[in-house]
């Protein structure tokens, strides 16, 4: 059977290869196994492994040097796993000019130069869908967690205070009123189930959605001045870096509520901090931050914040089926069979 | 002279309202009493001199949270007609000895539910996802050292098994509905009006969960209600979370089963000796710990202030009592 290797060197035998009806495979195992692939960063150790059965895996963060590891693998490199922390930047996407694909193990792709791999003809690939569900369960655990103040009374008996008296009173969640930034598939999962708490939802959107009863706002200010939580469920891009800003955290208000499931450069940190220092902003919940893994100390002393390391998708279910999203997508491209989750 | 029972003359002293209450438990948790009520309270200070006479005639008790109701007590107030319960659970009242004397009992009715069950799903999140413990990895300074967390367990779709399908077990099912979760449950009897599984027995119903809420009420027959048996049909990935009474598990069997981690872990708001916590738990990531708060919010009280001050009045009206039980 004839393989990758063998395609690229005889153009004209494709020809045959392709109107050929049996040969699915243009690439045998033992091929594939030759493929490289860079990981950027540990984000999986059932990845890894997977990666390791089927390809030449490298690993940017065992090698000393970007530009060693350039010299010696460069040219061995066809696709790249990233994630949230580490994506494919220009300038790495430049280092590898046999890059045929990026595959990141996550559904956000802010850590990728999109354009760069358009400009280039290479693929790219996220995980969407496995992980909606998880992403709206913290994005209503932190909900209820900064309400009803669940960490800091867990805190209370660690502590031993319960014995010198009761905790304090908290705030109700149900029939609540909350606004979501973005509503797409995560925001729609979390409108879904914060509406069975009796909760009003409202949203703001780059373009108003047809098929939803929900009331929509055009102008997030206005979203946040009618909301007493405000959940940001977006994808992070120029438009919305920042969007949530003084003159947002000031219409949510000292009775308002800010969650944030979606990435730190979404809310103005330096603000948010402020306005939580002095009261002027309820409380929030907040799953990621704008320099991850450093969280602004400040807020380690507050009982109406709760801080999440960036957990949103980290459940051992939903961390298999990206990996296998990821794998799954190397493979198909490998195989020249339509990929599951492009989205270049 | 008073009045006929059934009618309020605006020329005469307002109606006897006896507080029985426990010292932690301040009168001014109702205030609106004292201007519509004669107030009785034994633990006034100083002593009321009238206190003794007149509360052999009061009608009515008001019983202010978990103060205990008994024959003993009932003996001491033989006029009273009806104990207006104002907690969710009711079994600090010894409600055979009510029935056996006539007086009727009333209770928070639904005024605390939504809270509860809000509770309930907010502590399972916490546990499946580590919520509590990952916000204390990150106040310790650990993400920029650790880098990674531990991973957690998927909420959404898991098996939930509801033991006790109450006010608050209805509610705490019509969320995690929301969450793509099965819902079945346990109860004294079928609920012919709902489609979840139902099973006889707790053991069973255990098998075949993977979140355990526990929201019944506390009596003789449900105490030590989650035993050895029922935690080892839930298993290692199984959790509970407890919003009823703590005597509805055997704790002694929970702390063993949570160290030695033959369940995945626990949501815990109330305890069989609160407030004392089993010490073993105070340092374990896989359980949630909390004060018995699952009610405290202003909104919960200021709904059962409206349902106790609206028996008081439907009691004096001579009208149904709203909750009656």
């Amino acid at each position: 059977m004839f393989g990758f290797f063998q395609y690229k060197q005889f153009g004209w035998w494709s020809l045959i290869l392709k109107t050929g009806s049996g040969f699915q495979d243009f690439i045998t195992p033992t091929e594939m196994e030759n493929v490289g692939v860079l990981m950027t960063c540990p984000m999986s150790a059932y990845l890894e492994q997977e990666l390791e059965k089927r390809f030449t895996l490298f690993k940017l963060w065992e090698n000393p040097s970007r530009t060693e590891f350039s010299a010696r693998y460069a040219d061995s490199v066809k696709a790249v796993v990233g994630n949230t922390k580490l994506g494919a930047d220009s300038a790495l996407i430049d280092s590898l000019p046999r890059l045929e694909i990026v595959a990141s193990y996550s559904v956000g792709l802010d850590k990728i130069d999109l354009n760069k791999c358009k400009e280039r003809g290479i693929r790219v690939t996220n995980t969407p869908d496995v992980l909606t569900d998880d992403v709206a369960d913290v994005a209503i655990g932190l909900a209820l967690a900064t309400f009803r103040k669940i960490c800091a009374s867990d805190g209370f008996v660690r502590r031993g205070l319960w014995r010198n008296g009761d905790f304090k009173l908290a705030t109700k969640f149900s029939g609540k009123s909350m606004g979501i930034v973005g509503l797409g598939r995560i925001g729609s999962a979390i409108a879904k189930r914060a509406s069975a708490f009796g909760c009003t939802i409202s949203y703001h959107s780059r373009t108003k959605k047809q098929n939803t009863n929900y009331t929509y706002y055009s102008n997030i200010v206005d979203l946040a001045a009618n909301s007493q939580i405000l959940v940001v469920a977006c994808a992070l891009t120029e438009e919305t870096r920042h969007i949530v800003n003084r003159e947002v955290i000031d219409a949510l208000g000292p009775k308002g509520i800010l969650i944030n499931i979606g990435r730190g450069p979404h809310v103005d940190e330096c603000e948010l901090v402020s306005a939580l220092r002095e009261g002027r902003l309820g409380g929030a919940g907040l799953d990621v931050f704008e320099n991850e893994p450093d969280v602004p100390e400040s807020l380690f002393g507050l009982e109406n914040v709760v801080l999440l390391p960036h957990v949103g998708s980290d459940t051992v279910e939903t961390s298999k089926a990206m990996a296998d999203l990821v794998v799954s997508n190397l493979e198909f491209h490998f195989l020249k069979k339509p990929l599951l989750t492009p989205v270049v | 002279m008073a009045a006929a029972a059934d009618e309020i003359q605006p020329s005469e002293t307002p109606p006897l309202l006896l507080v029985h209450r426990l010292p932690r438990f301040k009168l001014s948790f109702f205030p609106f009493l004292q201007t519509e009520y004669t107030v009785l309270d034994p633990l006034a200070d100083p002593p009321d001199p009238s206190f003794p006479d007149l509360s052999k005639s009061a009608r009515i008790m008001l019983c202010v949270g978990p103060t205990p109701v008994g024959s003993d007590e009932l003996d001491r107030y033989p006029a009273v007609e009806c104990v207006v319960g104002s907690s969710a659970g009711l079994n600090h009242i010894d409600l055979a000895a009510c029935r056996r004397r006539g007086v009727r009992v009333t209770s928070a009715g639904d005024a605390f539910s939504d809270d509860v069950a809000d509770y309930a799903v907010g502590l399972a999140i916490d546990v499946l996802r580590r919520v509590s413990a990952a916000d204390r990895f990150v106040r310790a300074g650990s993400w920029p050292v650790q880098k990674e967390y531990l991973l957690g367990s998927k909420v959404s779709g898991k098996r939930v098994g509801i033991v006790g399908l109450g006010s608050i077990g209805s509610r705490v099912a019509k969320r995690f509905e929301a969450f793509g979760c099965t819902i079945a449950y346990n109860s004294r009897s079928i609920k012919s009006h709902v489609t979840y599984t139902y099973y006889a027995n707790v053991v069973d119903l255990a098998s075949n969960t993977d979140i355990l809420i526990v929201c019944c009420a506390l009596t003789n027959e449900t105490y030590h209600v989650i035993n050895k048996d029922v935690m080892t049909a839930l298993g290692k990935t199984g959790i509970i979370v407890n919003v009823g009474r703590g005597a509805l598990i055997d704790e002694n069997e929970l702390v063993e089963f949570l160290v030695r981690g033959e369940i995945g872990g626990a949501g815990l708001d109330v305890f069989e000796h609160e407030p004392n916590v089993p010490k073993e738990l105070l340092t374990l990531d896989s359980v949630v710990l909390s004060p018995h708060k699952a009610v405290f919010t202003p909104e919960s009280f200021a709904a059962l202030e409206k349902v106790v001050l609206g028996n008081i009045q439907a009691f004096f009206s001579n009208k149904p009592l709203l909750t009656e039980i």
